[in-house]
């Protein structure tokens, strides 16, 4: 096996032969997970739910193999891209992204009016099991689908050559999907291993690590077969996320299962050590996830809406380093004035001080790329939307700075304030620039002239804009308040407010913040509308391939020429 | 070699190690030659193609 070089191992043609040979093994194991022996049924949910689940799924796909090589082994077309999976991972982007932000609102809502949302006898329903649905669906879900597709179809673009790997592109996206929905389903029966950003117990960990190497592998074939001679900036940072994002959630979710077929598992670090870990993932999960992955989306869909080469290519590659250099060390911010060394928790800070250098040089190169074209944000909605969220991607990086500060930590850490400034990024940053580019990408995948509608883009864009900023001013408010409220000491040397005094002195806020986030919501549903009406070529969406419904071909005999390309 | 010793080797190696290898890249970047490869590296995305090179 290891005398065969690695791009002959990993053939186009071998690809379902590996894959079945996956799924089996996973069907085997779900079939004695199903069955739970153990005493441990007592104290924490069985895998009796996720057993069945995975056999469903495993068998599923096992099928579909089956379905598949009934007519012989899939032959690849090497001279046409794989778009099928692009597409695929539009459509679940959207769906992810309206299931991920319903929830969201939900439980702005729960925070808002405790007792209209509460129902004894529904644990699922309870705050503490929807919230980790809500980070994990907008983060991994609508964020990761989107990261996945968007990188499928930059990586084929910028290196001129299709996907490697035969049918592996497809294993990792329905891969995938399967584990958003083992994920998922299991927060809301209450499996978790409490870990922020990185719930999912020990067996959704290893499925998803089998996904993330078939999916580096994908990636990196794809490279090495590339006809383009350079590697285009793009593909760096795609590339510097998905290897990252595997060594955090490698050694992040290092731990040991109560047994092979229990759901219960114990964490290999402990006590500081542990939050220490938990944080360089997660802070690292900000940095490579929705930051190097993100800047990849916004180094390719930018310059080609904006039909405008990079502005400085030299500064991509500058500030591409230094982002991978620096961010890395930024995670003990999170644990100011915790167990953790005070130098470590410096050490924290500076770093993070020191990422207001790389994060802006990205900003300015993305906006800076609009040279020659800023008055296309006059007419173009889409570009708008990528380049608002350039700015978000701005703001926020210069306020993560400041919080990571430990004095002005000292008054914002768990208050309003990070959610807000963690929103201004999520919805501000990652949702506008996704948005942007499934904008883009669904006239380009399904050969379409133009959108369905822009003046729904004018409605979508400033319905989030309106929304986002409902959601941020809000928690500033209530943030600060409650920060100073905590810290406030009367004459005598006391506290000056219980603590449900604080609480209560932001349901302002809560009702704005929950009004911000359903208008984002109801701008989402918009775009769902306008990409599934582009999709069924309704509207200005005219096909682009020739082939025009009958009845949408025009009646005269003076018909314009259909326009191939572009 | 103790832990001490290990750990100073560490920190010291890996400081300089990623500050030569982040000095490298910057040289690489501003580099003269590699200017026009990095001009038509920057406009790669406005000249892609519907099909892929076989």
């Amino acid at each position: 096996m290891t005398s065969t070089p690695f791009t002959t191992r990993f053939k186009d043609d071998d690809s379902l032969f590996y894959i079945s040979i996956i799924l089996g093994l996973g069907f085997i194991w779900s079939m004695f997970a199903a069955h739970p022996t153990g005493v441990s049924a007592l104290l924490y949910p069985t895998l009796e739910m996720h057993g069945y689940m995975m056999m469903f799924f495993f068998l599923l796909g096992i099928l579909a193999v089956v379905y598949k090589v009934g007519d012989g082994v899939p032959k690849i077309d090497q001279s046409e891209y794989e778009d099928g999976v692009v597409k695929a991972g539009v459509i679940a982007t959207t769906f992810w992204g309206i299931a991920g932000m319903l929830v969201g609102v939900i439980i702005a809502c729960q925070l808002t009016w405790p007792n209209i949302f509460y129902f004894d006898n529904l644990p699922w329903t309870n705050f503490g099991r929807l919230r980790p649905l809500h980070t994990s669906a907008v983060i991994f879900a609508f964020g990761g689908n989107a990261l996945i597709a968007t990188s499928f179809y930059v990586v084929q673009r910028t290196c001129r050559t299709r996907l490697a790997g035969g049918m592996w592109p497809w294993f990792v996206f329905w891969g995938y999907q399967l584990f958003i929905i083992l994920a998922a389903t299991g927060y809301l029966a209450g499996v978790t291993q409490s870990k922020e950003y990185a719930e999912p117990e020990w067996y959704v960990d290893i499925w998803l690590t089998i996904v993330w190497v078939a999916y580096l592998m994908v990636f990196m074939a794809t490279l090495y077969k590339r006809k383009e001679p350079h590697i285009y900036v793009a593909n760096w940072f795609y590339l510097a996320f998905i290897i990252t994002v595997a060594i955090l959630h490698l050694v992040n979710n290092l731990a040991l299962p109560v047994g092979a077929f229990e759901a219960k598992s114990y964490s290999l670090f402990a006590g500081v050590q542990d939050a220490m870990t938990q944080w360089w993932y997660g802070h690292n999960a900000v940095g490579f996830f929705l930051t190097a992955g993100f800047l990849a989306i916004m180094y390719y869909f930018i310059p080609k809406r904006a039909n405008r080469p990079v502005w400085s290519y030299k500064l991509s590659i500058v500030h591409f380093w230094a982002v991978i250099f620096i961010y890395i060390w930024a995670g003990p911010h999170h644990l100011h004035f915790t167990a953790l060394p005070q130098w470590t928790q410096t050490l924290g800070m500076v770093f993070s001080i020191m990422l207001w250098m790389p994060s802006w040089g990205g900003m300015i190169n993305g906006l800076m790329t609009l040279s020659g074209a800023w008055d296309k944000l006059r007419t173009d909605p889409v570009l708008r939307m990528l380049v608002v969220s350039v700015a978000f991607y701005g703001m926020a990086t210069f306020e993560g700075p400041l919080m990571s500060v430990r004095y002005v930590n000292a008054l914002s850490h768990y208050t309003d304030w990070t959610i807000g400034h963690v929103h201004s990024g999520a919805l501000g940053w990652n949702g506008f620039v996704t948005f942007g580019a499934l904008y883009c990408l669904v006239p380009w995948l399904w050969k379409k002239k133009e959108l369905y509608s822009l003046r729904l883009v004018e409605w979508h864009f400033w319905l989030a804009t309106i929304g986002i900023l409902f959601y941020i001013t809000s928690m500033w408010v209530s943030g600060i308040m409650e920060g100073l409220m905590w810290r406030a000491y009367t004459d005598l040397g006391f506290l000056e407010y219980a603590f449900i005094e604080t609480v209560s002195a932001k349901h302002i806020s809560y009702i704005v913040r929950a009004l911000g986030g359903t208008l984002f919501l109801l701008g989402t549903l918009i775009m769902a509308y306008n990409i599934r009406m582009t999709i069924k070529g309704r509207g200005l969406a005219e096909a682009l391939d020739g082939d025009v419904p009958l009845a949408k071909k025009p009646a005269l005999p003076a018909a314009q020429p259909i326009l191939v390309g572009e | 070699m103790s832990y001490d010793t290990l750990a100073h080797v560490i920190k010291l190696g890996g400081t300089v190690a990623f500050f030569g290898i982040f000095v490298i890249a910057i040289i690489y970047a501003l580099w003269p030659k590699n200017k026009a490869r990095f001009d038509h590296a920057a406009s790669l995305p406005l000249h892609d193609s519907d099909t892929p090179e076989v």
